[in-house]
This record gives structure tokens, sequence and C-alpha cells, in this order.
């Protein structure tokens, strides 16, 4: 059934459709939309026996979750930002558990400075828990995703975190084709955990593992993120036989035929860089795009194939290891080792700034031109940065950079509608 | 309607009042009251839900409180219980791969998180119509009174239907004996080291009572307990299960590792501790105390205070001397406050 | 149960499997098992198992906890009065709150066993041995009961015209009613010992020729009286504590004491002839006694009941002299640094119809002496460890032999006697079982036991006790004997009350269920000890390991 919805509300709707037993709620924006939705259908009756928990902390939502799915329950939480960096340890745990938890992360910027809008640091920040992490492109995605990671993750026993972007899928009002009831559950059977607690069964669950087995504990967590290889693509084709429509899998492609250039990126700004192509397409330029559908596991082998006709490629990332590098970058260069395609780091969108179609235009006109820098900033402002710079050289203690750059910004609206720049 | 304990003065005395004063009624199986009353730890087919081959210390007072609380809930539960446990000394020493001393449903997930783990499980129970089947959480007192404390009161808060028993041995053993919101002013642990006479332990802070803190939310059942007053304890327990919503109870552990005593001197302890007044033993519900066990032997602080290897400095100069008067005066005040030393008819322990 | 395949490994465990893991080996001291001597049981000089019978009887066991006493004595209802009770001075319980009051307990159990006609355990089997006791005592009486149990037959022969010796004689029926005597003695003629009364033995060797006995024993006591020399006008004013006590029992005319009755001694016997006067009618008793209260060697229960009573005493007196009228001079005495009275020359006039004096009793030595071999000294017939005279098989024991002079003492005597008499039958010799450590009160946790403070036997009125001979205190009802009962400590034995089972954090102390008690699974004890700590009645004990 096809709906004019905010993502949020679409979102809630499809967890709704698959009926999860507990769902643990801590508000931080720009997530709160959707547990209170969540909340609304639960005291609605929309939901069944679905037990609906007010907890103290994310650290609490998810510790409740990691509870609930020990005991069997389909469960589901949802976080962004500093919520996440907050439930870090428990993230570890329920993956370390083996707990099909489903957790939706609104992704947004990590502070200081504390900063609501949206780019990817705070998942990438967990990259390494062991979850799995599939990001939406835009918000029918994130509500198939939704329904599919359920199955995902009830299926490998492992936690399963899907990233919509924060504001600009969150908020924004779409026409979505929503499933009904009866599809879902024909994709989505009840529950059965592969390990439950339960009086007439009783094992202990938490064990503390030393050096004689837990390389073998890692290896083996290792092993369910390359079965999530071969699971998530079956469960997207297995998603298109009931709901008739692509979505999920672990990479997507996009006038990636012949193209010399390939802009490799993840999240909403695919569909911004999707219209750039297009345009550029228009005008003959060889270049394509490669969507990142599943982070975590990495799909290396695939994404090497997609691009393997390529001379280079430009990953456009809303994330960046300070003192380092792109994030999503690095794990590129790693899948590309050996095959001499080049590979260029752009970091865009940092704290919610927009990403333009006509910067858009300026960066891959330069990539096209071979004169892209191998990392870089889009739209970065080089005069404040240097002033400030400038400054501190002069002076020994400088001060709060954040202040000191405020100071000498002239505008102060100019980002201040970040979300409204949502790709469309 | 909740029925309090079983196991009652007032239950077991019509039948005949000899059997109050006899020989071995504070014992773990007075023969003397009839078999369905005896503590449970008197039974030859108690759960052990810790059993043998655990690697706690010789001596371990929380292994015997986990013990005695969980044997008692499996009794009342039927069996239909399971446990949340922090990080801490009774995780490690119950659950190094490839062994485990539980034996009924239990898991570990973080050192902070236990109270919300078990609020999820009993919501698991809930969503499935298994609320038959009971949620216990327990810690000891670093996972309790600190790095859980904010999962603990958000539990407490929603009343979600778990009993949390925190076992107190006053520091972080697990770690190598620190410092933690339940140690004693004047301890000795190694991050409040006696280094001189103007540094003698642990300082004398405002004190962080759990207990009553817990009662400030009004949460149905609220009790102390001490390893050394098993009857006591067990009737908590069992009584405390009779609730339905949040319930807390706080069993004193001696540590003879933690606390440099000899490791017969478990009970010993956990029994002068209360007859000195330092740690009372009440009841309370819905936020108001309901019962209190009087002190039946009152010693002063130092007869505690002297078997510990974690006091011995107090003993050395007049510093430690002043904080000996304070601890004393703590004793005096709960003596006051909880009015232990009425005139009482004895009852069991 | 098992884990599921998919469960992750080693993070997921299966329940109980730390039973793999024996601690055991962290040992350095092992607790184990063991039974102390209980203080009761080891001051009763009749050697009874005290605390035996008082836990059957706590458990509401009456008649077994009869048998268990009449295993050792067969006169629980008269030691149940008679007996100084050794045992509650050593009882554990008095450091607590105050002993076990054992001799109530016990006189309510020969009530019952009275009541409810329960009867001693006789072999059907004879040996085919005959022995001869003479004296019926409590020595000859425990002796001839403890024999008819070990299957021999007995005959008793007493001089007297009644069965009993100094339980009729020497002891008041205010302390001791006759007909719990009698019945005590019936229950031992019921079980086929041959009383021949008003039988004089002079030939001791004859007696047992002529009856074809195959052992003697000899119980007949102390019961001269020792005259101290006092010069005296008037001899007739004179009388000695146990002809008064003996013609009480059996003179036609009782004795005449008259209305003041001065009682010279401070034993138990002047105590008992003071209040025998005051029964009798005597407006004054006045017990005259060298020494100080302190030094009395009659029992303090007994003094106290005595000036309750009204008997006056006066202390650290002598009697120098009995002169006309019933005029008594008296000296005053005084302590010396030895705590020796000392006279002081400073006299006092006392008035009395009588003087009965109370200075001891003698053995009547003069026809056993006749016997080959028998050694006599200190006015005393000597025995050796198996009771036997230098006479083979003949055997004495009770006030006769020397000791302390106590019915519970004699009726120790007889058993021990009888069984080495029963050895003695078999060319062997009796070997008293080497005695375990003693249970003091350092080796129990006192805690764990409920105050419990001794109930208080009633006593009878006073105005009623100074004018009749009825028994001055009163018998437990059942409530307080079981009371009574439950107060045992049961020192040294395990009374299996679960605390080691319980307190044990490794659950290393195996339940072998009612009546069977525990033992330790060495497997998973650590040694911490606590069990030994907490386990109140001292039957647990750390040893070191052997490494």
């Amino acid at each position: 059934m096809l709906k004019q919805l905010e993502g949020s509300h679409a979102v809630a709707e499809a967890i709704a459709l698959c009926r999860p037993e507990v769902i643990c709620v801590y508000p931080i924006s720009p997530q709160t939309h959707i547990v209170e939705h969540c909340g609304e259908l639960v005291r609605k009756g929309e939901m069944g026996n679905c037990e609906y928990m007010n907890v103290e902390s994310e650290f609490a939502a998810l510790s409740a979750c990691i509870g609930s799915s020990a005991c069997g329950a389909r469960t589901y939480t949802a976080t962004a930002s500093q919520g996440l960096l907050y439930m870090a340890e428990a993230v570890y745990n329920a993956s370390g558990l083996g707990l099909p938890i489903v957790m939706t992360v609104a992704n947004r910027a990590i502070g200081a400075p504390i900063n609501i809008w949206n780019d990817h640091t705070d998942s990438m920040s967990m990259r390494d828990a062991g979850w799995i992490q599939l990001f939406a492109e835009t918000n029918q995605e994130a509500l198939d995703l939704h329904i599919q990671a359920f199955k995902i993750a009830e299926r490998l026993s492992q936690p399963v975190m899907v990233c919509m972007d924060g504001f600009i899928l969150t908020h924004a009002y779409e026409r979505v084709d929503m499933p009904t009831q009866e599809q879902v559950d024909q994709f989505l059977p009840p529950f059965q955990a592969q390990q439950v607690l339960d009086p007439v069964n009783p094992y202990s669950i938490g064990a503390m593992v030393g050096p004689e087995a837990f390389t073998e504990v890692r290896y083996l967590a290792h092993e369910k993120q390359l079965q999530a290889l071969d699971v998530i693509p079956e469960i997207a084709s297995e998603f298109k036989e009931i709901f008739g429509r692509d979505s999920g899998g672990l990479i997507r492609e996009y006038e990636t035929e012949g193209a010399d250039t390939i802009i490799v990126t993840l999240g909403s700004v695919a569909g911004t860089v999707k219209d750039t192509v297009d345009e550029m397409r228009a005008a003959g330029k060889k270049i394509g795009v490669v969507t990142v559908g599943s982070f975590r596991p990495f799909p290396s082998a695939q994404l090497r194939e997609a691009v393997k006709n390529a001379k280079q490629v430009v990953v456009l990332e809303k994330s960046f290891a300070l003192g380092f590098g792109g994030v999503v970058a690095n794990n590129i260069m790693m899948s590309l080792q050996g095959t001499g395609i080049h590979v260029h780091t752009v970091v865009a969108g940092l704290g919610g700034r927009p990403i333009t179609m006509p910067s858009l235009h300026k960066l891959f006109e330069k990539a096209l031109a071979d004169e892209l820098e191998d990392m870089q900033f889009l739209d970065l402002q080089w005069d404040i940065v240097n002033a400030e710079l400038a400054r501190q050289r002069a002076q020994i203690n400088s001060g709060p950079v954040a202040e000191s750059i405020l100071k000498n910004i002239q505008v102060d609206t100019a980002y201040g509608g970040a979300a409204s720049h949502a790709a469309t | 309607m909740n029925k309090p304990s079983q196991r009652t003065a007032a239950d077991m005395a019509p039948e005949q009042k000899v059997k109050f004063y006899q020989k071995g009624t504070f014992t773990v199986g007075n023969r003397l009251v009839d078999a369905d009353s005896r503590n449970v730890q008197s039974s030859m087919d108690r759960s052990n839900a810790i059993t043998s081959g655990h690697r706690a210390c010789q001596g371990c007072g929380e292994a015997l409180g986990a013990r005695y609380a969980l044997d008692t809930a499996m009794r009342v539960t039927g069996g239909k219980m399971m446990a949340a446990n922090a990080t801490g000394c009774l995780e490690v020493f119950t659950t190094p791969y490839p062994e485990t001393s539980w034996q009924m449903p239990w898991m570990h997930s973080l050192f902070g998180n236990a109270p919300a783990v078990a609020s999820g499980m009993q919501a698991a129970m809930k969503a499935k119509g298994k609320t038959d089947t009971r949620i216990i959480a327990q810690g000891g007192d670093g996972g309790t009174v600190d790095i859980g404390f904010g999962c603990l009161s958000g539990m407490f808060e929603r009343n979600d239907d778990v009993l949390y028993i925190c076992y107190d041995n006053e520091a972080y053993m697990n770690t190598g004996v620190q410092r933690s919101g339940a140690t004693p002013g004047g301890a000795r642990t190694a991050t409040t080291m006696p280094t001189d006479a103007d540094h003698p332990g642990n300082v004398f802070g405002t004190g962080k009572n759990l207990p009553r803190i817990a009662m400030a939310h009004n949460i149905p059942y609220v009790a102390t307990a001490s390893v050394a007053y098993l009857q006591d304890l067990e009737a908590k327990v069992e009584k405390a299960m009779s609730f339905k919503g949040a319930r807390y109870i706080h069993v004193y552990v001696p540590c003879p590792l933690g606390w440099g005593c000899a490791s017969n001197a478990t009970i010993s302890l956990a029994r002068l501790v209360v007859e000195t007044g330092m740690f009372p033993l009440f009841e309370a519900e819905h936020g108001a105390v309901t019962s209190t066990r009087p002190i039946r032997q009152r010693v002063p602080i130092e007869q505690y205070l002297k078997p510990q290897r974690r006091f011995a400095h107090l003993f050395k100069s007049p510093q430690g001397q002043e904080a000996i008067e304070k601890l004393q005066a703590m004793c005096d005040r709960n003596i006051k406050d909880y009015d232990l030393l009425r005139e009482t008819e004895e009852t069991p322990a | 149960m098992s884990l599921p395949t998919t469960a992750p490994f080693a993070i997921t465990v299966d329940v109980g499997t730390s039973l793999n893991n024996h601690t055991g080996t962290w040992r350095t001291e092992r607790p184990v098992y063991l039974d102390r001597l209980p203080p009761c049981n080891n001051a009763c000089p009749a050697g009874e198992n005290i605390q035996a019978w008082l836990a059957l009887a706590e458990e509401g066991d009456y008649e077994g906890a009869w048998h268990e006493i009449m295993k050792n004595n067969p006169l629980p209802g008269i030691m149940g009065r008679a007996c100084y009770h050794p045992c509650e001075n050593a009882c554990n319980r008095k450091d607590i709150d105050s002993a076990v009051s054992i001799h109530a307990v016990e006189r309510f159990l020969d009530d019952e066993s009275r009541k409810q006609g329960w009867v001693p355990r006789v072999p059907s089997d004879l040996s085919g041995k005959h022995i001869l006791v003479i004296g019926s005592g409590p020595s000859g009486l425990s002796a001839a009961y403890h024999l008819r149990r070990l299957g021999h037959a007995v005959t008793i022969y007493e001089a007297g015209p009644v069965a009993g010796g100094m339980m009729r004689f020497g002891i008041p029926s205010y302390r001791l009613p006759r007909d719990v005597v009698e019945a005590n003695i019936k229950r031992i003629e019921d079980m086929g010992v041959e009383f021949v009364l008003n039988k004089k033995v002079e030939d001791i060797a004859a007696e047992k020729e002529a009856g074809g006995f195959d052992a003697v024993f000899l119980a007949i006591g102390a019961h001269l009286a020792n005259r101290a020399y006092i010069p005296s006008t008037d001899a007739s004013k004179i009388l000695d504590a146990v002809g008064v006590l003996h013609d009480m029992e059996t003179a036609e005319d009782k004795p005449m004491l008259g209305r003041r009755v001065v009682v010279y001694g401070g034993g138990n016997t002047a105590v008992d002839v003071a209040r025998t006067a005051k029964r009798m009618g005597a407006e004054e008793a006045i017990i005259v006694y060298r020494r100080n209260r302190d030094q009395m060697p009659a029992h303090d229960f007994e003094m106290d009941e005595a000036l309750e009573e009204g008997v006056i005493v006066n202390w650290l007196t002598t009697i120098k002299e009995v002169g006309d009228g019933g005029k008594i001079m008296v000296e005053k005495m005084e302590l010396d640094d030895n705590g020796k009275p000392q006279p002081t020359g400073e006299m006092d006039e006392l008035e009395a119809d009588t003087v009965v004096m109370a200075l001891g009793q003698n053995v009547d030595t003069e026809f056993v002496g006749r016997l080959e071999g028998v050694e006599i000294k200190d006015k005393t017939i000597q025995v050796d460890n198996q009771f036997m005279t230098g006479h083979p098989g003949v055997f004495a024991g009770g006030d006769m032999v020397p000791s302390e002079r106590t019915v519970t003492v004699a009726v120790g005597h007889g058993k021990h006697a009888a069984r080495a008499i029963h050895a003695w039958l078999q060319a062997d010799s009796y070997i008293k079982p080497e005695k375990p450590e003693i249970a003091d009160f350092d080796k129990l946790n006192p805690w764990y036991y409920t105050d419990a403070p001794e109930t208080v036997q009633e006593m009878l009125d006073v105005e009623r006790r100074k004018s009749t001979f009825g028994e001055v205190v009163e018998g437990l009802d059942e409530t307080n004997a079981l009371y009574e009962a439950r107060r045992c400590l049961s020192c040294g034995n395990c009374f299996e009350c679960d605390n080691c089972y319980g307190v044990c954090p490794d659950n290393a102390v195996i339940k072998l269920g009612p009546g069977k008690r525990f033992e330790f699974d060495y497997d998973f004890c650590k040694g911490c000890g606590i069990c030994a700590a907490e386990c109140p009645c001292g039957a647990i004990e750390m040893v070191p390991e052997e490494i």
C-alpha cells in the first residue's frame, strides 16, 4: 500500500509488521520519532503483545534488549550518535553473545562540539563491534531493510544495525510502499532462537573465556560475518520474491557499465550522486556509482568485481578517521589491493553540511580530469581554517578551536537548515 | 494476596512454645521445626544453584550468599527462575570457560547493566505470557552501588518484576580490592592505603545507603540480610518472591581475601557486623520500614574490626582511634534509628 | 540437558560443568568429624550417657530415653532426686545461662516409667552363674541389676528388714519419697533378682560355699557413726545422726528430739537431721559448724532450703561440752591464714533438748576383715581396679571402698563391679573404654543456642515443708521436661543441625540423611574451616593436610 509518510513513521510501521516482542526506548535525536511512533502503535494495540520499555539510558536500552533477546524475544531498539557511544559496551556484548537484536541508527555526528545533524561517524565507530551494518539509501529502503534485518539477524543469530541518515531520511516525508502484514508474515517466520534462557533446559550464557579459546571465539564471530555475505543477498532475493522490489543486498551498481571513474558511496547521498552522474552521463562522461548496502560485513569481492574495469574510484563518505583518512575509503583500498585502481577519498557532509550537486559536479569533473587529490574535504572553507591556524601559531594558548572558528565565520545561518538539503 | 514468609515466629508458636528455646534453633537445620518449615539450606534436595567446583576463594561469603538466596528462590518458584549477573567475582568464579557452576538459566552481560538485562528478561517473559518465570539480577557492591546504579534505579522506578540481590563485600574484590562506594570509612583497600597516620584508610564520606535509596523508589520490597542469619535471609528472599514488581535485597557477604581475615571467619564477621549495629537487618515495603531485627548480643565495634587486617592500622594511631569512634558512632546511630536494642521475644536466625 | 549446537562456542556453557574442577587440591587443612565426650557424661559417677537420653527425650521418645538411662543406672527415680548431680556442675550450658536441669528430666522420666509400666530389658538366657550380693543399698542393687542384665542369676542378702540401705536410712523422705525407692527396687526384683531380707552375713566364705555362688559382691555401706569426744554430763541427750535417720524410717516410735535441737557437723547429713527436726516439731534447729559456709561440705541448695525452713546455723563454732539441763558450751572459732579454724577462747552457751552428732560414718569392717586376703586401710576395704578385694571372687563397692560416698558413686561402683565380675567369670578383666577428648565450652560455638534459662522446679510451700515430710521439690511436667531436655547443647557430638551442610561455600558437605550424619566431599572441600568454626557442638576438627 502506498503511503506518504515521514521516514521515521515508515520505519516504525515496518517494525510493527515484524511483530517485535520487546522494544527498548531512550530518546535521542534524530531517531526519536521512530520509537515515539512505535509506542503509539503499541498503545493502540497494533503490535500484539509487544513490551514497550522506556529506560533511563541507551546503555540500559541495549542492555534490556540483550536480556530480552536472550530469552528468545524478538527485540528492537533505536539510537544515534552519542547514544550509540553510550551503549558501546553493550554493542560489543550483544554481538559477542550472538543475540539477534535489530537496532536502527539514525546517523548523526558525534561531539564535541555537539551537533545533532547527519554524518556517519557514529555507526562507523562501531564498525568492528561484530554487528551487521546495513545502510539505507531511501526511506523505502530503510523500511525494507528493517524487515530484512530481523530475518538476517535471526538466521545468523547476530545483531543487525540498520543505518539511515538522521533528518535526511528520518524526518523526510516520502511516498513509500508499505507491505501488508500477510506479506511480512510470509517473509519473516516467528523467531526461533538458536539459544534461549529457559528453566526447562538451563545453561549459562556469557562465560569468561581466556587465551585458550578467545582467538577461536573471535574467528568464529568473523566467520559469521563471512556467512552474512551469502545470507544478505539470499534474503534480498527472498524479499524480492514476496515484495516484488529490489532492496538491500551487499552493493548496488548504477551506470557502472563502461565507467572509467566510479563513485563509491553509502546512505542517502547516493541519490544526489546519482542525479549528478545522470547529468554527467548525459554529457557523455564515463562515470558510474556503486552504493555500499552492507558495510559490515564488507563486500570486498563484490566491490572489486563491480569496479574492476574502472581506472579510478572516488569514495565519497560522511565519516573520517582523524589523523588518518576516510573510513570507507580505507576498506575499499584494502578490497582493491593489487588491482592498480586508484582510490580517492572525499570526506563530505560532516555534521550535516549539505552535499550539493554543484559541489559534486566540480568534484567529479576534477576527478575525470585526473586532477583530484588522494584525499580531500568537500567544500572545506580554507579561509577559516587558515586563519585559525595562523592565529594559533601567533598565540601559544589559543583557546578552544570551535569558539575561535565561530568568531571567524561571517555567516551564522548558512548551514542551519541542513536537513532541507536532503537529496531528492 | 501477598502471603508473608512461611517461617515466622508466630506461625510456629501455637504448636509448641517449647520449640523456641531449643538446641539448634539458630542452626541451619533446626530439626525441631516441621520439615516443611526448615531452611532450604538444610534440605537434601536443595537445588544448589551454584554447585561445587567453582573457583571462589576459601571461605567466600558471596558464594554462600548467592547459594542461600538462589536456592530459596528456586524453591519458591519451583525452579521457574532465571538470573542476570553483573561482572564481578560471582561471575568470574562461577563461569570460566569451559565450566559453569550454575544449575539454572543464567546470563552475564556486563558490569553495569545487570538490572537492565533483567528488565529485558522480564519484559520478554511478559511478552510471551510467561510471567510465572521469575527474574533475578545480582551483582557485587561495585556493580550495584557504583557502576550499575543508573540501571538499578531505572529498574526500580519502572517497578519491573525483578528481584535484585546485591552481595556486598565492601570493595572491588575481583580487580584486587579497590574502594567502592560501599567501602566503609577507615578501611584499607588497594586504592585507600593507610600510608601514614594522617591517611587512615578510606575517607569517611556521607555514605551510600543503597537499601535506603531503594526505599526512596517506593518499590514493593527492600530488605537487608547477612549470611550469618540464614533463616532471616531465606525468609526475606521468600517474602521478596511473594511480591510482583521491583524488589531489592542487600546481602552482607564477608570476603576473607579482601578483608584480611581468616577463611573460617566469614560467618562470624557477618554476625558481628549485625550485632554491633553496623549493618542493621530490616525489611521495608513500599518505602516504609516494616520490620527490624533486634541485636541479640551487642558487641562493641572493635570486636568486629579486630579480626580484619583492613582495619588493623586503626588500632595504631590516634587518628585511627578517631576513626574507630566514628564507626562506633555509626553503630550507635543505627541502634537508635532502628531501635535495635528493644526487648523482644527471641526469634530464630 | 545439553547445549543446542547453534549456541555460541565457549561463551555459552552447559550447567553444572564445574564439577569437573576438583577444588579439593587447594586444601591445606581438612575438616574431620569426631565425637568428643560431653562434660556431663564425663562427670557422671554412674557413667550415664546423659546426652544420649536427653536427645531421645528431646524428640519426645521418653521410653527410649528411659531405656537409655537404664543401660547404666537402674535407679533413675532415686538419682533424679538424691543425686547431687555433678553432671550439672560440669554442664557447658552454665556458661551460657544455667546448667540443664538433668536431674529433673531424669526424675520426670522415672515418674513416666512408673506411670506407663515400662520394664527394663532382661536377657532370657541365663549364664548358669550365680552371684551373691551382700547389702541392698545403691551399689548392691546396681551390681545385682547389671549382673542380671548380663545374664547371671543374682541373690541379695540384706541384714535389715527392708531393702534400700542408705536410700532408706540416710536420705529423709522429704527428699526421697519412699514409694519411689520401693518402686525402683521392685523393678529389680521383678527382673528375677532374689532378695533375702533379715539375713546378716557373718562369714562370707562360708555363705559363698553354702549357696554355691560363683562370686560375691560386698556392698554393706558405711553406717557406723563417727563420734567425737565431747565431755558430757548427760549422755542421754546426745544422739548420732545415722541413728536418728534410721529410726525415723523403721522405729515404731519416732525419735524424741524435743523443742530445741542442736546438730553438730557441716555435711549433708547434718542438714538432713536439722530439717528432720523441724518437721518433727522442733522450734529451734541449730546447726553448729566449726567452719564457714564456703567450706561447708553440704550442698548449697540443701542449705538454702534448710535456711528457708528456719534452720539456724552457728558458723565458726565448736561444741566444748554438753552440760546439765541441755546447757551446751560452745567456742567461737576464727579462720587462720590457711583457712583453718582456730579456737578463740571466746565461749558461749546454747540450750538444747537434744544434741545430734553428724560427724560422718564408718564401715563395719570387722566381718569382712575376717576373710582371707582382704586388706583394710583407713577403715575402708581395699579393692583393685576391678573392684575385687584381695580375696579372689569377692568384690566390693559403694561406701565400703575408698571413694566419695554418694548414691550415684555407689551405683557406678555397682555397674563397674558387675562388668568386672562378668569378665572375671570368663577369666578376663574388664577394661573401661578410653575416654575421648572432652568437649569443653571453648570447643563450642554457643551463638547457635538460644537463651533458655533453667526451668525452676516448683517448691512445696515453706510453711508446709516445716511440718510435713512431703517431697519438697516437685517434678517437672512434660512441657517443662521437654524444655529442659532441649536445652542440652549436645556438646562434642553431632546432633545433625545441618550447620556444616549449610555453611559450606563449596557444597562439600554431603548430608547422608536422618540419623546418618554427614560426610565431607574432599574432592571439593577447600579447607576454609567455616564448618568447624560454625559447628555449635564442637564435633568438627581441622587437621593439617598431609603433603
